[in-house]
């Protein structure tokens, strides 16, 4: 029998389930990782130069591009620290609505993990489960944005428009027929808020299915259960926020520990896991997705109650209505001036974090007072959670570290920036 | 306890920790709900180290850790003249202050005591070397990597401090002020060659952004128009 010598073994960068463009060069003995570096920034774009170099308002749409899955809480740290640079507090429905969105956005991001994080370890049919679900969430973007995923919805001083009366429907063509669109339409007669109501009452039957399909499933705990094992210490340590951190029994959440918007006015629970391994995670983040449905049912039951304007009045950083513009000089003014030069916030520093659905997703504005940020850091989750690969994969087997890659929930556009 | 009340204590127990040694000038920096502590070099180990492990302060997690280059801080891309136009200014004339031209920034939060503090370092241009804190806190091995990476600030006792973002066999530091946003090279696929190739950049660099308002002098109180340039010299003489 041939000795078994180390050797290395280049995981990526055009792998499936490396997600992205991750590169691991992996020194193993055996099956047995013994040590692994992963190679990021082959996705770097210079998000935070680029904004460097433009008004504040232009670089929200960058901020969809980083996380490109939890699009709307990426837009929701920004906005956050350019309003606490300038000093300003949104109204309350914009509130309202951001909290219901940032929800929306955690299940979407939570969907999309379940799904590949089940094709990567050998479950394929909760993947096209959970992209059904997410295709109703991205009509729920769309009607808000225009846009399905880059929505560019959240502005420093609220959100971009109100809550659309009517959901768009779909129309009978070559290939769908009347009665096809007629039960294709049937939750779409009302608002957006009935559709969406609409979701939260199917949502948590949904979860139940993927949950039949994994959570007692004995591949699916073979595959997971003690593997990439985090201690609470060790987690800390390493920066860890979101459902990894509470995964390992921290019941860490900024939504209840430093709320923003109006999350210290609903009610909802944080899971928290006791072993630190990836079934523990699974299990938070599954159990996560049904407190999001819980918030988004309150929101909506506020935002019905409670209309309002959803964007400060000030036309510095607000622009007026459109039907103002047209017979107003000085909206029209206004409206230019603000899409041209921005608005100059007062020289300083601030921290804005939110609980993004990966962790704590943060923007560090350094303002010298000109109109563009004179640095914008952002600090993404999943950085610091990859930076951990090392300790996580080693002593493990090769087919583990896709279990662990899938666990950390990576996405690179926020990784690399 | 409501945020104010926690920065109150933070501020209360950061006061009394460094009382003794506020000649060295560890600076407090409070606003916008925030705490900003200025650290100078040679104490900043010392001081993280306390921030980590004293009992008031406890903070168990790195949240980032980031570079700052303050070279081009306050200077306007666009000059505004007296007479109210404005033309591009050049970027050219670049003058680096040696003196504290980058700033090392630490972002520290607390889960026990669910505070948050930033800690601010400055360092020269000429060399710009700074204790690592990978032994306090892991996380900052991939964030020291990165501000490595992206402005040259050197981590002393980092144990791999290699490139972490840019391309292999990049060189610069993309994210200073004087590296232009078009960046040095571009490439692309040369079918003569079979191989992809480097070139130098073909873009133009220009400004972006439309004139920045900062100190129109039109809008000042007491603003006279221009007079001419040899009574403005005996003035001055």
């Amino acid at each position: 029998m041939s000795e078994i010598r180390n050797y290395t073994i280049n995981f990526g960068p055009q792998h499936p389930s490396a997600h992205g463009v991750l590169r691991l060069v992996l020194e193993m003995d055996g099956e047995v990782v013994e040590r692994a570096d992963p190679h990021v920034g082959l996705l770097h774009r210079g998000t935070e130069k680029l904004a460097e170099n433009k008004p504040y308002n232009q670089s929200i749409g960058y901020m969809d591009r980083l996380d490109y899955v939890s699009m709307m809480c990426n837009e929701h740290g920004y906005v956050l620290a350019i309003e606490k640079l300038l000093g300003i507090q949104a109204p309350e429905r914009a509130l309202y609505i951001r909290t219901m969105f940032d929800e929306i956005t955690r299940i979407l991001n939570h969907l999309m993990w379940i799904g590949t994080h089940g094709l990567d370890i050998g479950a394929m049919t909760v993947f096209l489960y959970a992209f059904r679900e997410r295709e109703d969430l991205m009509d729920c973007y769309e009607a808000v944005s225009g846009a399905r995923m880059h929505a560019t919805y959240y502005r420093p001083g609220g959100v971009y428009r109100d809550l659309p009366g009517q959901m768009p429907k779909y129309t009978p063509n070559r290939w769908v027929d009347e009665s096809e669109v007629k039960r294709r339409n049937a939750n779409r007669e009302g608002s957006l808020l009935d559709f969406i109501e609409d979701f939260t009452d199917r949502f948590p039957k949904l979860v139940d299915e993927y949950e039949t399909l994994l959570t007692d499933n004995r591949i699916w705990k073979q595959r997971t259960v003690g593997i990439g094992v985090v201690t609470p210490e060790r987690a800390k340590n390493l920066g860890f926020t979101g459902p990894m951190l509470r995964g390992s029994g921290i019941a860490w959440d900024l939504r209840k520990k430093q709320p923003y918007a109006a999350y210290n006015k609903v009610d909802f629970d944080i899971p928290v896991g006791t072993n630190g391994d990836c079934y523990d995670r699974y299990l938070v983040r599954v159990e996560e997705m049904r407190q999001s449905n819980r918030i988004i049912r309150q929101c909506i039951e506020w935002l019905r109650a409670n209309p309002g304007p959803v964007m400060i009045d000030d036309h510095k950083i607000a622009p007026p209505k459109r039907a103002d513009m047209k017979d107003d000089m000085e909206a029209l003014i206004h409206h230019f001036k603000l899409f041209t030069e921005g608005y100059c916030p007062p020289p300083g520093e601030v921290y804005a974090a939110v609980e993004a659905p990966k962790g704590e997703f943060g923007c560090y504005i350094v303002s010298d007072g000109a109109n563009k940020p004179y640095r914008l850091k952002v600090r993404a989750p999943g950085f610091s959670h990859l930076a951990a690969m090392d300790e996580m994969a080693r002593g493990h087997m090769l087919a583990d570290v896709v279990a662990i890659i899938g666990t950390m929930d990576i996405v690179f556009g926020e990784i690399d920036r | 306890m409501s945020l104010e009340q926690r920065l109150d204590d933070l501020v209360d127990e950061l006061e009394e920790a460094f009382e003794d040694q506020e000649v060295e000038g560890v600076g407090f920096h409070r606003a916008r709900g925030e705490v900003t502590l200025t650290v100078p070099r040679e104490i900043f180990k010392s001081v993280m180290a306390l921030l980590r492990k004293g009992k008031p302060f406890q903070f168990d997690t790195l949240i980032d850790v980031c570079g700052v280059d303050l070279s081009a801080y306050g200077q306007s891309e666009w000059s505004t003249g007296n007479s109210g136009f404005s033309r591009g200014a050049e970027r050219g004339a670049f003058s680096p202050e040696p003196e504290n031209r980058f700033a090392s920034v630490y972002h520290l939060l607390s889960t026990i005591h669910n505070h948050r503090v930033r800690v601010k370092t400055l360092l020269d241009s000429d060399k710009p070397i700074i204790d690592t804190v990978v032994d306090l806190w892991s996380a900052a091995n991939w964030f020291e990597r990165e501000s490595f990476d992206l402005f040259g600030i050197l981590y002393k006792g980092h144990p791999d401090l290699r490139r972490v973002l840019t391309d292999y066999g990049f060189i610069g530091h993309p994210f200073r002020k004087d590296f232009p946003l078009e960046g040095t090279v571009e490439m692309r696929y040369d079918p003569e060659q079979k191989r992809v190739v480097y070139e130098p950049v073909s873009i133009e660099p220009r400004t972006l952004v439309a004139r920045v308002i900062r100190e129109d002098s039109r809008y000042e109180e007491g603003w006279k128009p221009e007079e001419p340039e040899g009574e403005e010299e005996e003035a001055a003489g």
